[in-house]
């Protein structure tokens, strides 16, 4: 790196307290203000995509939870709707209003980590505390449905894994009543303080069409003004059948991404009540158990669903050939996933494309000019997270 | 009390010779440093008991009851650890930092009364000798950040000496009007002068930015740009550890504890009762509680409020509190040049 006389180099990371993981800056300084941003990635690299090829595809969802490990199950989301589509098959509509309402509340779940560790970057270290409370309650949701807090594997090729337990939908309502005014509580403590506003208003600017440029997505795109939202978009599972809006930001700033996450929050909340509503029994996976695990009560008894179980827990299905790519909105954004089929029972090839890496190529452009602790608000405010930067 | 000292006096002199004014002044430092450096341990206690309810967390409660023994735990592993130096350092300067920073807190205590008799040194340039000594903390900091020789530590360390200073200067200017109204630069003349009305009252602003400054002064949230985590570590104390990063603590604490102390006996009257009637509960008690509101504040805005940034805290400093008190001092000269009072 070239240095002159007046700038300073600081190593901002891997190991730092606001890298969010193993996030590396090269910073030029000059005094405090920051002349270039220089990203280093990779020290959280695990061949996620090498390792598909490996697995058979029910083996490979699992690795999609540890992609953004904030926000697993809409991670799982785009691979199982990709295979979906190689099969050909139809998902119950249960498994989709299931699915639905769990990838809203993993938008809650990383929103909330966002907040919290946005404000912690700011410098505002209670908001942390007071998100991880509804975070707590969010992950226990997650723990009912697959018995795991964070890695669920839940969403399976043809629909969710098991059905909700009794009495859980009456426990997501309870909590999706009143998680608004736990919202309004984080709001006081930072929307309109002057503190706050000052470290974020007009701190990494991003105009619309910079944003396109870059191929930013998801909140940091809509901060900008764009009202694009793959939800709306190009609906997936039952998005078309309930109501929501997309907020968009105005300038671009820090604060507008901020004010369109904390409104994302409120509206995850009402979709998730609204598909509780429509939400009728009936199964909860594709009825093919060439497909789909077969019942348990059924494995006990039949011949044929134990060939089946047997059959797809050590050869998995085969998936007819062909090109697929799907995507889902996930909290950072679009995620999608690229699925080569040459027949079989493992893709030929896997290719993810996470948000969070085009993000990271806008960062030096977001931070030139601004001053060191203008470098961690921006970091926060692209919500970054290397399991899925690294793969 | 003043029977028992001649008593003592007399031991001494018996017992130890030309040897014992020195000796007395020991004593009467160690009299004094105790119960600061007590409180000093439970403040930090108290910050994270107190935060921790504010952010619905319990806090420390393992270490004895109440976890009342956990700054003694604190310390006893904070003396056990080996104090690494770094390779680059300059190892003098980078041992002596910690020491200034610490020492510098401690010495501005002589002067502080605690009620009318309670004083070490009863000098009538007190207030002056506080804002003296407390500035030399900043060469602490300083030299802390030039001797670790790592670019976080310097850049902490440039940062809280521009801060120190520029605080320091509306710090002092919003004392002014108290001195033009005590007419004493005595603390115990400033407190005497109060009997009628405490001086928050008149000047409600001045402790308003007098409070601001010395959160400002003494590195705390949300002022804490020096040591800012989440940009610089831990910003001069990145490269110190055990008992030579505790004496920087020590260090902030006093700093924190003496500052309040200052407030309080600027301000809020020290040792005087709210009303008269209330005068049968004894000075000491008043104090402690006017200080222990004062620290409760300096604790509450830590948990609330997010982190400045560098140029909007020196924004804040210089373009806001040093000509608002500026014109303070003005205003106050002029109504006690009208009303030809003091």
């Amino acid at each position: 790196m070239a240095r002159t006389e007046q700038t300073y180099t600081i190593n901002f990371g891997p190991q730092h307290p606001a890298a969010h993981g193993v996030l590396r800056l090269l910073l030029e300084l000059d005094g405090e203000v920051v002349q270039r941003a220089d990203p280093h990635i990779g020290f959280l690299h695990r061949g996620t995509e090498k390792l598909l090829e490996q697995k058979t595809y029910t083996q490979g969802v699992p690795y999609f939870d540890r992609l953004d490990y904030m926000s697993m199950m809409t991670q799982e989301h785009p691979y199982v709707l990709a295979v979906e589509k190689l099969l050909g098959i139809e998902v119950p509509e249960r498994a989709q209003y299931i699915r639905v309402i769990f990838a809203e509340l993993t938008r809650i779940l990383n929103h909330l980590l966002f907040l919290g560790a946005h404000g912690l970057d700011v410098g505002a270290m209670t908001m942390f505390i007071y998100t991880f409370r509804e975070r707590e309650r969010v992950m226990d949701f997650y723990e009912a449905v697959c018995g795991a807090r964070m890695h669920a594997a839940y969403f399976r090729p043809g629909g969710v894994a098991l059905d909700l337990p009794d009495g859980l939908a009456d426990k997501i309502r309870a909590f999706v009543e009143d998680f608004p005014a736990k919202i309004d509580e984080y709001e006081t403590l930072l929307t309109d303080n002057r503190i706050w506003k000052q470290r974020l208003v007009d701190i990494g600017v991003v105009t619309a069409a910079q944003a396109m440029d870059w191929g930013f997505v998801g909140p940091m795109l809509r901060g900008s003004g764009v009202a694009y939202d793959l939800r709306k978009a190009v609906p997936y599972d039952v998005y078309a059948k309930v109501e929501f809006d997309i907020p968009v930001g105005k300038n671009g700033d820090c604060y507008d991404r901020y004010l369109v996450r904390v409104e994302e929050l409120r509206q995850s909340a009402r979709i998730i009540a609204q598909c509780l509503d429509q939400m009728t029994p009936g199964p909860v996976r594709h009825e093919n158990f060439k497909i789909s695990t077969p019942y348990r009560k059924e494995m006990k008894a039949g011949m044929e669903s134990l060939i089946h179980h047997f059959k797809l827990f050590t050869e998995g299905f085969d998936v007819p050939p062909g090109e697929v790519y799907t995507a889902v909105e996930t909290p950072k954004g679009e995620m999608g996933v690229y699925v080569i089929s040459h027949g079989g029972n493992k893709p030929y090839r896997v290719k993810i494309r996470a948000a969070g890496f085009n993000h990271l190529q806008g960062l030096d452009a977001m931070v030139k000019g601004h001053m060191l602790a203008d470098v961690t608000t921006c970091v926060g405010t692209i919500d970054i997270v290397f399991g899925e930067i690294d793969r | 009390m003043a029977e028992f000292l001649e008593y003592m006096h007399g031991m001494g002199t018996d017992l130890l010779g030309p040897v014992w004014p020195l000796a007395w002044t020991v004593i009467k430092i160690a009299v004094l440093l105790a119960p600061v450096m007590f409180c000093v341990t439970y403040l930090t206690l108290a910050e994270r008991r107190i935060i921790g309810f504010m952010q619905i967390r319990i806090g420390p409660n393992r270490v004895g009851p109440f976890g009342l023994l956990q700054p003694i735990a604190d310390a006893v592993k904070l003396f056990v650890k080996e104090t690494l130096i770094p390779e680059k350092a300059d190892k003098v300067v980078f041992l002596l930092a910690p020491i200034i920073t610490l020492g510098a807190a401690l010495t501005a205590w002589a002067v502080i009364p605690f009620s009318p008799e309670l004083i070490l040194a009863d000098i009538n340039v007190g207030l002056l000798y506080v804002l003296a000594i407390s500035s030399l903390g900043v060469y602490g900091l300083l030299m802390s950040g030039w001797a670790s020789n790592s670019r976080y530590a310097f850049l902490g360390s440039l940062r809280s000496a521009a801060q120190m200073v520029s605080y320091e200067v509306s710090m002092g200017f919003t004392l002014i009007p108290v001195i033009m109204l005590s007419g004493s630069l005595s603390l115990k003349d400033v407190v005497a002068a109060q009997s009628g009305m405490w001086f928050v009252i008149p000047l409600f602003p001045m402790f308003v930015i007098y409070f601001i400054s010395v959160v400002a002064e003494t590195n705390r949230a949300p002022f804490d740009l020096p040591e800012a985590e989440a940009e610089l570590v831990s910003g001069f104390a990145t490269e110190y550890s055990a008992m030579s990063y505790g004496m920087f603590f020590l260090g902030e604490y006093a700093n924190m504890l003496l500052v309040s102390t200052l407030g309080v006996l600027m301000f809020l009257g020290g040792w005087l009762p709210p009303v008269s009637w209330l005068g049968f509960i004894p000075g000491i008690i008043w104090f402690l509680i006017k200080l222990g509101v004062l620290l409760f504040a300096f604790l509450w805005i830590r948990a609330t409020f997010p982190r400045y940034r560098y140029d909007q805290l020196m924004r804040l400093g210089w373009k806001v509190f040093l000509p608002f008190s500026l014109f303070w001092i003005f205003l106050t000269g002029t109504i006690i040049h009208l009303v030809g009072a003091v």
